[in-house]
Order: structure tokens, then C-alpha cells, then sequence
């Protein structure tokens, strides 16, 4: 047992070796949500190790006491009915080390849920992360601009997404910013997020949502505030305006490369919060089994942001 | 024709075309051997209508072992699929009907009958009964369950599988975004199987209640018993809960209701909930009746007692508890807040306290002990470690913060296939090698078990340790491709290497079953490891009755105290038994539920609503039929008996 986690240590090295010693992105955080998460999960993996072990050498050990090669032929074993000390132990270790990581899970869940501690004194830079089959769109609605399959981001701010979805449930997840969230089409989520220096990142959607899912990715650019500024002024001088047309174009399933506009889509088509989100359906749900009424919302104005309605 | 263009595959390929022939094929074949061998009447007397709970629980086997290749192939090309960067080998569609109908019949339809292989076969022997309590029922539980396998294994080559994933996730399964009939094929082969589990969860309880030799206490059960009973009781529990979210998605996808619909106020978080609702459970109802089986194993291959019994049955029931309180960690991203993934991250670690007693239980009914090392004691003893590491990154896992870079990635894939895979594989297989004795009256040739058990856990570690590694890395589960410059590749060449050896292994298991049938000795005692419970105290192969005396028990272990303490197991003199009559009704009854959930899928209304009625024509024949049942005479008793000692 002793040989096979020598096998498990060597194959962990060697794996670094052979990811050509680039550490995984998980353990590659490039803003404090991602590094708190990182901190996590190398704590959570040396605990555990720490019980694998004590696992791996009682089985050894027992092994190699207790087989039959190493007793007397008319050896009879004994009754043991079981000590309360023992089973004690047994229940206690496990409970203190629960207690312990409940304590950091628990601290953690608030820090990744809120605004990242660093960086709280500066205002956050809102962006609405919505996807459609297969395509994510990014509106940015104090700027008034909107990008397709590509996100660029400010350094050193805090970043707050707005997720939802036009369809089935996705999962915004940037690994070296932070962990994932689900975009979902009758709410909407919010993650913090913040990158702390400039560079490119991986983003994509986790969640399964068909077809398109493996190539359902985008590219995120983080930079400095004035390159963000910049940047945001050339889009308004340059890009096309969002139509309602033109968005609902996008939105039909497929795919499509980058691209961006000026103006978003909420203006026409707003996102599922506050009076136009899912959850004011939950009193027409009930009608809707009582007698099969239409179920539309009271605030059926732009209740149907879903444009695949039926 | 245009009736018959609904039964076209929407989306084909060479190998579904194939796929085709070769069923056609293999049913002409079963059905010429069944008339040339003129078996037809042996197969409908033996097995079609049996009521025996031991012919059930073989023919459980069997469907377990065939659907276990099923799920096999299919993982097989997920990962030659994935084995290199951007591969053609599967396109995105095939890819997500191949990882929809791996899960679902791996968990559903492979490790589900499974265990109620076992239970079947074993539970009666261990408390010492002549059957279940309600046999008939035992019977239509089977049928349904494998009518339901039959539904889902016939939906690649008529209407196409379904995609939506095993956890069938809505809006994602809708008729909107899942076009064909896969997801109805998915939602009438579940409901149907499931009506059967539930069935079987009401008569096991009943049994394991109600029909324990005299002197059995609850207390005095044997341990696998014991999770037999609990899993059951979650089964009560948890099932119904499937059996609604099954209907809200059929109507759904059929009446176009609007439970789970991204609008007109549907909820498309309810059928998450109400999945992992029952979803839970079910992962401890599968990996309890392992957990018994290792419990017998070891304690049977150590030559004592289980350690702390007391503490292995309250651990049970604290896990059957907590296992309906942690279905949130499934979805800690859906944005529930800190509160709420506070607290159910706290309940979800909380499982591996009473997972970690039975370990250490485990560990310590070795000390002092004569361990023999037998292939199912091998399963037991590799089961420890690798089920240890696979709980581990469970606790992992539980941590809702780290939980959002783990979650919807390989390293969750990673983390349930070396729970699921040790947890329960290797026990049924463990189990599979213990109890063939019993079942057949030979044992599986004990070299190549031994040989399979080593290829099967060093492939597992092959195929699923570096998942770990990619998913940390930032690949998410279910892509059906990915590109050279993620540095994905080395970690699914890896990947894809153990699940050749893990074919390998399963291979030579079929192997070692047909060279033991061949070459096995045949005079083996009917307790040939020394084992402590009743299920060892009768012949093997069993007689119909089981027992021809009921035993009298006075311990947990009363087989080992017969014979080394001087137990009388079995007093008093033969008299007639009374047995239930095999019936066709089962049968015949799960054969219009097939016809049944098929019209349904296919919306085919005239052939449902006849189907429908002769369904309650079959319940309204049994609620009307008079049947007594039949009494063994104490004369054919003695004969059976005196023919079974071979004297």
C-alpha cells in the first residue's frame, strides 16, 4: 500500500513535468477570488492526504500483521464486540477536522460572495454576462457598449457579473479570476470577480447546454484602467449600434466569432432582475394549474426576453 | 410511410447502422437456439414466470452484467474520443447521446440491478425466510426494471438516444432545445424501472421485517441485512420524488406544460432540486449494500466478527438521514447565496464522519484477525484505498468556495467515478465472487479473479486520477473535443490507457465465468470460505424452499456458532412448506408497459390509451384471482435433501 502512494506522489510530479511545468490554472489565480479558492483547495488537499495516509498505513500494517502466513495454523481470532474509547476516536478526529474546514468553507462562501476585500475602496465595473445557444454577450451598460464572445476588463477593480441566459442553464467561469456561476433564463446570478494585473485569460461556459457546449468559450483581456478607457472610446466611435433586430439575430443558435456594438441589449430586451425576473411568475404559477390560464406575468410587457417563447 | 418516418434515427451514423444488424441478428439467434434447442418451455416455466426470489435475483445478475458491456462501450468512446486534441472520431452530437446513455445506464441500469441481485438472492438466506414476502410483486419488480432497460437501450436505433446528459437537466431537455425523442425515451424507461425499485423497496421492508427466523432481534441481523433495510428505506423515500419530477418533465415534453420551461412561469432550477432530491440518495443506495457486502467479506476472509457492529448499523442510518439533507452541494453555483451553501456544505461534510467508522470498523475487523486473501477479499482490501481517496476529494468537493472551480469539471468526474467505482463496482464484483458458490456451486477460478481484481483497480486509478489534474486545468466535463494548445491531451491519453485496462479486466471477468463453468470442481461444501451467516448454512446451489427446517438464531453470526459453539441452527423435524405459485401476469404485464412507455414517446395516443386499459386488465385479473399457493410435501422434502447431501 506504502508502494502505491510512492506510485501516487511520483505520478503528481511527474505530471507537472509533463504539463511542462505550468502550474494548473486552478492553482494559477490571477485575482483574490481565484487565490482564496486556491488556498482552499491546497489546505482541504493536505489535510486529506494527511487521513489518506493514516488510512493507507493502518491497512499496511494490519496487512501485514494480521495474514494468515504470519499466524499459527490453529489460531482462532478472537470476539471483539467493539470499544466505545475506540469508535470515539474514530468519530472525534473525523468531527474536529469537519469543524475546521467547515469554519474555512463557511468564511470563504462569504468572501467569494461579495466584493473582493482589496479592492472594496474602488467603485465596481458592472457587466450583464449573458449567453444564448452558443455565444456569450457582454454589455457593459454604464458604458454603453456591447461585445459577443469576448470580454475585456479593467485591472485592480472590482467586477461585478450579471449572469443569465437565453435558454438552457450555462456557467460563466473564468479559473484564474475566480470559480464559476450558473446563467440561468428566469434570474439573474451576480459573481465578483477581479483580476489583479493585466493578461489574457480562459473563460468559458461549464455547464452542458448542447451541441455548440465544447466551443461555447470566450477570451478575456484584462488591462489597465486607461486602456480600458481607451478602449471603450474607440468602440463608441467605431462600432455599429445593437438593434433589437440585429440582437435577435445573434441570439438564434449557432456560432458566431467576436463582435461589437454600441448600445446594449438591455435597453430593449431587459435582463430577468427586479420586475422582470422569473421569480415574479410565482403567483401566476399557481393559476396556471388551477385553471390553465395564460400564466404571463402581470408585467407581461417584456416578461417574454425569452425570443424562443413557443 | 409517413407513420414510420418518426421511427427514423435523426442523426446517423455507420456504427448505429451496424448497431442495427447486429441486435437484429443476435434476436433471430436467441430465437432459433430457444426453438431448435426446444427451450422455450423451460425458459417460460424457469425464469419468465418464476416467482422465485432466487431466479430473479440471477436473472438481476445477468441484466447487470450485459448492461454493465452496454455503459462499457459507450465509455469507451468517450474516450477514445477524448484521447486526443480536436479528434473526429465522434462528432458533438453522437458524443452527447454516447456520455447520456453511459450515465444513465451505468447508474440506473447496471448498478441498480446490481444490488438488487443481491438483495434478492441474499437477504431471504441471511434471515433465514423461504422467499419475500410479496413474490409476485418481486417478480413485476424485475420486469418493469428490465422493460425500462429495454426502453432506453432501444432508443439509438429507433427515434435516437437521448442527449440531455443522465441529470436530463431542463430547459436543456426540453422539446425546445432537445429535439428528438431521446429525452422521452429517457423520462418512460426511468419511470417505469423506477416503479419497479419502489415496489422492490416496499417488499424488502416487509421482509427484512416480517419474516426473520425466531431469535432474530433487528440487532441480530447480519450486517448486509442490516443495509439492505436502509437502503430501502431510502428507496421509499427518495423514488416518489423521481417518479413526480419523471411526470412534470413528460408533460412537459408532451402537453406542453410549463414546470420547467424558461417561461411562462416555469422554473428551470426545480428540476435541478428535485433531481438531486432524489439524486442523493440514490448514490447511497447504491453504495450501502456494497458496504454490507464488504462487511461480510472481511469480516468472513479475517475469521472474526465485524468490528463495532453497533456503530457500522448506526452509521448506517445516520447516512440514510443525512443523504436527504446534502442535495444542494450539486449545485452550490446556482447562486443560492452564502448561507444557504454554508449550511449544506457543513451537512455534506458532515457524511464523511460516518463513512469515515465504517472505514476505520473496516480496518479494524482486520486486527487481530486470519486474513486470507481470497479475489473477493482482494476487492474488499483495494476497495479501502481507492474509495478513500475518492471520498476524500468528496470533502474537497464540499467546500462550496472551492467547490466553484471543481464544479461541472473533470475533477468532479473524477471524484464520483472513484467513489462510484470502488464503492460500488468492485463491491458487486467482490460480492459477485463470494456469493457464485451459492448461486451456482462452483467458485470463479480464484487466479484470474485475482489478476482481473488488480487490472481493474490499477486502471481505475489509470483512468480517473488524472482527471483530477485536467479538471484543475480547466477542462470541463461533457466537451466532446478540445484543442492542442489547452494541454489537455496527456491527461485523456492517460485516461483513455486505464479504460482499455478496465476492458479488459471486465472482459476477463465474462472469461473467468465461461473457463470456471468449464473447468470448476464441481464438489465444493455448501460453506466454502467458513463464513458466519444463514445464507451459508443451506446447499449450494439452494433448494427452492431454502431452508428445509427454519433456523433458530441466537447472534449475528449463527452459522459460525453452530459450528464452533455448539448452536443447534435448525431443530425440529421437516413439515410441509407452503410456497407461492409462479405466475405469467409479471411478465406479461411489464411487456404493455414497454408498449406502453413506447407509444408514449412516440405520442402515439390510440396505442397508449389500449395499452393503458390492459394495464388495469392485468391489475384487475390479480385483485380477482384466487390463488392459494402450493404446499411441498414432507416426502419430497426428505428426497431433495437426501439428493442435495449427495449421500
Amino acid at each position: 500500500m506504502k508502494k502505491k502512494w510512492a506510485i501516487l506522489t511520483a505520478s503528481l510530479s511527474m505530471a507537472v513535468i509533463l504539463a511542462g511545468c505550468e502550474p494548473l490554472l486552478v492553482f494559477d489565480p490571477k485575482g483574490p477570488q481565484a487565490q482564496i479558492q486556491a488556498k482552499d483547495i491546497m489546505l482541504s488537499i493536505w489535510i486529506m492526504s494527511f487521513i489518506v495516509i493514516i488510512v493507507f498505513a493502518i491497512l499496511a500494517y494490519m496487512l501485514m500483521k494480521y495474514h494468515t502466513s504470519k499466524q499459527r495454523p490453529d489460531y482462532r481470532p478472537p470476539y471483539i464486540e467493539g470499544s466505545i474509547l475506540v469508535e470515539a476516536i474514530c468519530v472525534g478526529i473525523p468531527v474536529l477536522i469537519v469543524i475546521f474546514l467547515s469554519i474555512v468553507s463557511v468564511q470563504s462562501n462569504y468572501k467569494v460572495e461579495s466584493t473582493p476585500a482589496v479592492y472594496k475602496d474602488k467603485e465596481p465595473l458592472i457587466i450583464y454576462a449573458s449567453t444564448s445557444n452558443w455565444k456569450w454577450h457582454f454589455s457593459y451598460p454604464e458604458e454603453d457598449i456591447e461585445t459577443v464572445n469576448y470580454l475585456y476588463i479593467p485591472a485592480g477593480r472590482p467586477l461585478e457579473f450579471k449572469l443569465y441566459s437565453y435558454g438552457p442553464i450555462t456557467s460563466f467561469w473564468i479559473p484564474q479570476l475566480g470559480g464559476q456561476k450558473y446563467a440561468m433564463a428566469d434570474m439573474v446570478n451576480t459573481l465578483h470577480l477581479a483580476a489583479d494585473a493585466p493578461g489574457e485569460f480562459m473563460g468559458r461556459n461549464a455547464n452542458f447546454n448542447g451541441k455548440g457546449f465544447a466551443e461555447n468559450t470566450f477570451n478575456v483581456t484584462a488591462m489597465t484602467q486607461d486602456k480600458f478607457d481607451q478602449w471603450v472610446k474607440e468602440v463608441k466611435e467605431t462600432a455599429e449600434p445593437l438593434t433589437k433586430e440585429k440582437f435577435e439575430a445573434l441570439l438564434e443558435p449557432g456560432h458566431v466569432g467576436q463582435s461589437t456594438y454600441t448600445g446594449t441589449h438591455l435597453t430593449f430586451l431587459p435582463a430577468p432582475e427586479g420586475e422582470n425576473g422569473g421569480h415574479q411568475h410565482g403567483s401566476s404559477k399557481s393559476n396556471d394549474s388551477n385553471n390553465h390560464s395564460s400564466g404571463q406575468p402581470s408585467n407581461s410587457d417584456d416578461g417574454n426576453f425569452n425570443h424562443n417563447s413557443h | 410511410m409517413e407513420f414510420f418516418e418518426r421511427f427514423a434515427i435523426p442523426h446517423p451514423s455507420p456504427a448505429i447502422y451496424a448497431s442495427m444488424v447486429a441486435i437484429g441478428l443476435t434476436v433471430i439467434a436467441i430465437v432459433a437456439g430457444l426453438t431448435y434447442f426446444k427451450k422455450w418451455g423451460y425458459l417460460w416455466r424457469e425464469w419468465l414466470t418464476t416467482v422465485d426470489h432466487k431466479h430473479i435475483g440471477i436473472m438481476y445478475l445477468i441484466s447487470a452484467l450485459l448492461m454493465l458491456f452496454r455503459g462499457g462501450a459507450d465509455a469507451i468512446m468517450i474516450r477514445a474520443q477524448l484521447a486526443v486534441p480536436d479528434n473526429k472520431l465522434l462528432d458533438a452530437q453522437h458524443y452527447n447521446e454516447v456520455f447520456t446513455t453511459h450515465g444513465t445506464v451505468m447508474i440506473i441500469f447496471m448498478a441498480m440491478p446490481f444490488i438488487m441481485a443481491f438483495m434478492n438472492y441474499i437477504v431471504p438466506l441471511q434471515i433465514g425466510a423461504r422467499d419475500v414476502a410479496f413474490p409476485r410483486l418481486n417478480a413485476l419488480s424485475f420486469w418493469l426494471f428490465f422493460m425500462g432497460a429495454m426502453l432506453i437501450n432501444i432508443s439509438f436505433v429507433i427515434g435516437g438516444s437521448p442527449d440531455a446528459g443522465w441529470t436530463s437537466y431542463f430547459p436543456l431537455a426540453n422539446n425546445e432545445f432537445s429535439e428528438s425523442v431521446g429525452t422521452n425515451y429517457y423520462m418512460f424507461a426511468l419511470q417505469i424501472s423506477g416503479l419497479g425499485t419502489l415496489m422492490t423497496g416496499i417488499n424488502m421492508i416487509t421482509t427484512i421485517l416480517k419474516m426473520r427466523a425466531p431469535g432474530m432481534t433487528l440487532m441480530k441481523m447480519p450486517i448486509f441485512t442490516w443495509s439492505a433495510l436502509v437502503t430501502n428505506i431510502i428507496i421509499v423515500f427518495a423514488f416518489p420524488v423521481l417518479t413526480v419530477a419523471l411526470i412534470m418533465g413528460t408533460m412537459d415534453r408532451l402537453f406542453a406544460t410549463n414546470f420547467f420551461t424558461s417561461t411562462n412561469g416555469g422554473i428551470d432550477m426545480l428540476w435541478a432540486n428535485f433531481f438531486w432530491i432524489w439524486g442523493h440518495p440514490e448514490v447511497y443506495i447504491l453504495v450501502l449494500p456494497a458496504f454490507g457486502i464488504y462487511s461480510e467479506i472481511i469480516s468472513t476472509f479475517s475469521g472474526r466478527n465485524l468490528y463495532g457492529y453497533k456503530s457500522m448499523v448506526g452509521s448506517m442510518l445516520i447516512i440514510s438521514f443525512l443523504s436527504f439533507l446534502v442535495w444542494t452541494h450539486h449545485f452550490f453555483t446556482m447562486g443560492q447565496g452564502a448561507l444557504t451553501n454554508s449550511i449544506f456544505s457543513i451537512t455534506t461534510m458532515a457524511i464523511a464522519v460516518p463513512t469515515g467508522v465504517k472505514i476505520f470498523n473496516w480496518l479494524f475487523t482486520l486486527w487481530r484477525g486470519k486474513i486470507v486473501i481470497t479475489t473477493a477479499m482482494l476487492y474488499s482490501l483495494l476497495f479501502i484505498p481507492i474509495f478513500t481517496i475518492g471520498g476524500v476529494t468528496g470533502v474537497m468537493l464540499g467546500m462550496s468556495a472551492a467547490d466553484y472551480q471543481y464544479h461541472n469539471t473533470m475533477f468532479l468526474v473524477a471524484h464520483f467515478h472513484m467513489v462510484i467505482i470502488p464503492g460500488v463496482v468492485f463491491g458487486m464484483l467482490a460480492g459477485l465472487h463470494y456469493y457464485w458458490p451459492k448461486m451456482f456451486g462452483f467458485i470463479l477460478d480464484e487466479k484470474i479473479g485475482k489478476w482481473t481484481a488488480w487490472i481493474i483497480s490499477m486502471s481505475t486509478l489509470l483512468a480517473f486520477m488524472p482527471m483530477f489534474f485536467s479538471g484543475l486545468d480547466g477542462q470541463a466535463r461533457r466537451m466532446y473535443t478540445y484543442s492542442e494548445s489547452t494541454g489537455f491531451g496527456i491527461w485523456n491519453m492517460i485516461s483513455f490507457i486505464g479504460a482499455i485496462g478496465l476492458a479488459i479486466g471486465f472482459v476477463l471477468i465474462v472469461y473467468n465465468i465461461y473457463y470456471s463453468t468449464r473447468y470448476a470442481s464441481r464438489d465444493i461444501s455448501s460453506d466454502p470460505w467458513d463464513a458466519r451467516s444463514l445464507e451459508w448454512a443451506t446447499h449450494s446451489p439452494v433448494p427452492e424452499y431454502n431452508f428445509a427446517i427454519v433456523p433458530h438464531v441466537t447472534s449475528t453470526d449463527a452459522l459460525w456458532d453452530s459450528k464452533y459453539n455448539n448452536h443447534v441452527l435448525f431443530p425440529g423435524k421437516y413439515e410441509k412448506i407452503h410456497m407461492p405459485n409462479n405466475s405469467g401476469i409479471p411478465f406479461i404485464l411489464s411487456c404493455i408497459f414497454f408498449a406502453w412507455g413506447f407509444s408514449f414517446v412516440f405520442g402515439m395516443w390510440i396505442p397508449a390509451i389500449i395499452t393503458t386499459i390492459g394495464i388495469f386488465i392485468c391489475l384487475g385479473h390479480r385483485s380477482l384471482e384466487k390463488d392459494y399457493g402450493r404446499y411441498i410435501s414432507v416426502k419430497e422434502i426428505e428426497e431433495t435433501e437426501t439428493k442435495l447431501r449427495g449421500v
